[in-house]
């Protein structure tokens, strides 16, 4: 195999990102919790939104809401340009070819099950195989294992190591004649990992495997070009892109999209109906049925605006320090084993508390004012591969900074003191 | 600073790190699984039930300090008690985790399982609490299938 790609993190810089400067962005980061000022570290979760993005989503409902793609008067013109403006910018975020390639869905979720049921479903026969990873989320786990129960094929897991790498070396042999389809995660929420993905692609492709990628983790993190990874399908969400919930990104190659099925039926996705006889619409309309999140995709375009006016350098750089402080202080406390140690990671320091169970930490810092994750993450395999229940996970975004990484710190001594 | 200790009292804290009655139960002719899915919490309830009165009870699982604790307490006082006693308790500790007898909650017949009182300011964690209560009531009933707290 070939050595791994460098995973397209944004370019390494020393120089300084204006912290406090960003902080004022974010309104929410005002507010206390428990009289004591908020500190959000639950990124992985959900991100907090800049003002940009809130105005953007209630400037489209004060002054244009309207339904896009069905009318011929002023609001529905300016909705409808706001909401293609809105994927033309999200397919530049991703480095897709063709905006046609965009296809806006609720979310990863949704995008991971548009794809299990309209790409691979029709795809399997009995005794194909399905190749996953040990460190999915349950929503690239659940969708496949549908396509299983539905099809008679199999899921097949590429393992994980002890720092939470995945065990290249079993993927050739796990790339069978009868494999069928290929999904993982670029970044697991659980670890932090970073997958070298465009290593990964390479070897797929070299066996006819397509691909998608699990992108919720990566796209607020990592600069993402799809051409570039190779990847067939692509899945962000906007929530976790400092963007409003309800909105996200499949993206798609061309050529695939436009042989798939439709996903749901309904308006905006049909040329012409009749009860003989439907046509159906070009993508990616043709998987957008109904009246969609315009409000949402519109906020996403706001977020990805924002993101765009940050040095991305200067970023990274951050959120690399960050992290190894982090890394370092969280270490440090007694009793604590870090779960998720891969050499590539992004900011998320996932631990556990030995003789402490997570619920008991969460609930500690909660007190603290420390909103983190005590919880299995929705990736209930990790957990169970590192032998524990649940952990506690802190995951940084662009505005935490190393004094609130001293407030966690606290917490977990605190937590010390209460549990003797 | 304070509030925090009204939720890990001495007594919880004590009853989580060394948990009462905890394991199989050799006599058992009951038992019942309990898992809250937010969280993972697994409990299980062994009983000896002698005709109308729980001669023995045991628990065993995983789960965080409040499920713990309130588990290994409710073994403590269920024991030698009569189904529509252990019953009746349940009832009351039910109550006094929601915060719905009251402030001062509960009366005299709860004892020791007043300090559970605590989880009332932690809605979130009131499962924790509830979840081994759930799961002896489903015992007590001979049901052989898992409650949930969803
Ligand atoms: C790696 C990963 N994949 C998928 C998802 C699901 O995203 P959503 O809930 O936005 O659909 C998440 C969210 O937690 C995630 O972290």
């Amino acid at each position: 195999m070939k050595a791994p790609r460098r995973a397209h993190p944004r370019e390494r810089s020393s120089s300084g990102l204006d912290v406090a400067r960003i902080r004022k962005d974010f309104p929410i980061l005002e507010r206390t919790i428990r009289g004591k000022p908020l500190v959000y570290i639950n990124n992985a979760a959900t991100t907090q939104k800049p003002r940009a993005v809130i105005d953007a989503v209630s400037r489209y409902y004060a002054h244009y809401n309207s339904n896009v793609h069905r009318g011929l008067d002023e609001l529905t013109e300016q909705a409808t340009e706001a909401f293609e403006t809105a994927r033309a910018k999200a397919q530049s975020f991703i480095g897709a070819a063709d905006e046609r390639e965009v296809v806006f869905v609720r979310g990863t979720t949704e995008a991971i099950n548009l794809v299990a049921q309209s790409f691979v479903r029709p795809r399997m026969r009995e005794g194909d195989e399905i190749l996953i990873t040990e460190m999915e989320h349950h929503s690239n786990i659940v969708p496949w294992q549908l396509v299983c129960e539905q099809t008679g094929a199999r899921l097949r897991v590429l393992p994980f190591d002890e720092r939470g790498e995945l065990v290249l070396e079993q993927l050739d042999q796990l790339l069978t004649p009868r494999t069928r389809f290929l999904a993982l995660a670029h970044v697991s929420n659980a670890l932090g990992t970073v997958n070298p993905v465009g290593q990964i692609v390479d070897a797929a492709r070299a066996a006819g495997v397509p691909v998608l990628v699990d992108g919720a983790q990566a796209a607020p993190h990592l600069r993402v070009d799809v051409r570039e990874l190779g990847c067939d399908f692509y899945a962000f969400s906007g929530h976790k892109t400092y963007g409003p919930t309800g909105i996200g990104v499949l993206y798609g190659r061309a050529e695939l999209l436009d042989a798939m099925p439709p996903y749901h039926g309904g308006g905006e996705m049909i040329r012409s109906v009749t009860f003989e006889r439907t046509t159906y619409h070009d993508i990616p309309y043709k998987f957008e049925a109904g009246t969609p999140n315009t409000a949402g995709a519109i906020g996403l375009g706001a977020a990805i605006d924002y993101l765009a006016g940050i040095d991305a350098a200067a970023l990274q750089a951050h959120e690399e320090e960050v992290l190894a402080y982090a890394t370092e202080k969280v270490s440090e406390v007694p009793g604590v084993r870090v779960t998720g140690t891969a050499k590539e990671k992004v900011s998320i320091v996932s631990f556990v508390m030995e003789g402490v169970h997570a619920h008991d930490v969460g609930t500690i810092l909660d007190r603290e004012g420390v909103a983190a994750r005590a919880g299995h993450h929705c990736a209930q395999p990790v957990m169970q591969h590192f032998g524990v229940p649940a952990t506690t996970r802190a995951s940084f975004g662009l505005y935490n900074t190393r004094q609130e990484v001293d407030r966690l710190i606290e917490g977990l001594h605190r937590v010390h003191e209460i549990f003797g | 600073m304070s509030d925090l200790r009204d939720l890990y009292q001495e007594l919880i804290l004590d009853h989580t790190k060394r948990p009462r009655n905890f394991g199989q139960l050799a006599t058992a002719n009951r038992k019942a699984e309990g898992f809250n899915p937010l969280c993972g919490d697994r409990v299980t309830v062994h009983l000896e039930l002698d005709g109308d009165t729980v001669r023995e009870i045991h628990f065993e699982g995983s789960g965080c300090a409040i499920s713990t604790a309130s588990a290994s307490l409710m073994t403590e006082a269920i024991k030698g008690l009569r189904v529509e006693d252990a019953r009746a308790l349940f009832e009351q500790v039910h109550k006094l985790v929601t915060g719905a007898s009251g402030p001062n909650g509960g009366g005299p017949s709860l004892g020791k399982l007043v300090v559970l009182a605590g989880v009332r300011d932690y809605p979130i964690r009131v499962k924790c609490a509830s979840l081994p209560w759930h799961t002896l009531c489903a015992a007590l009933s001979g049901g052989d299938e898992t409650v949930t707290t969803e």
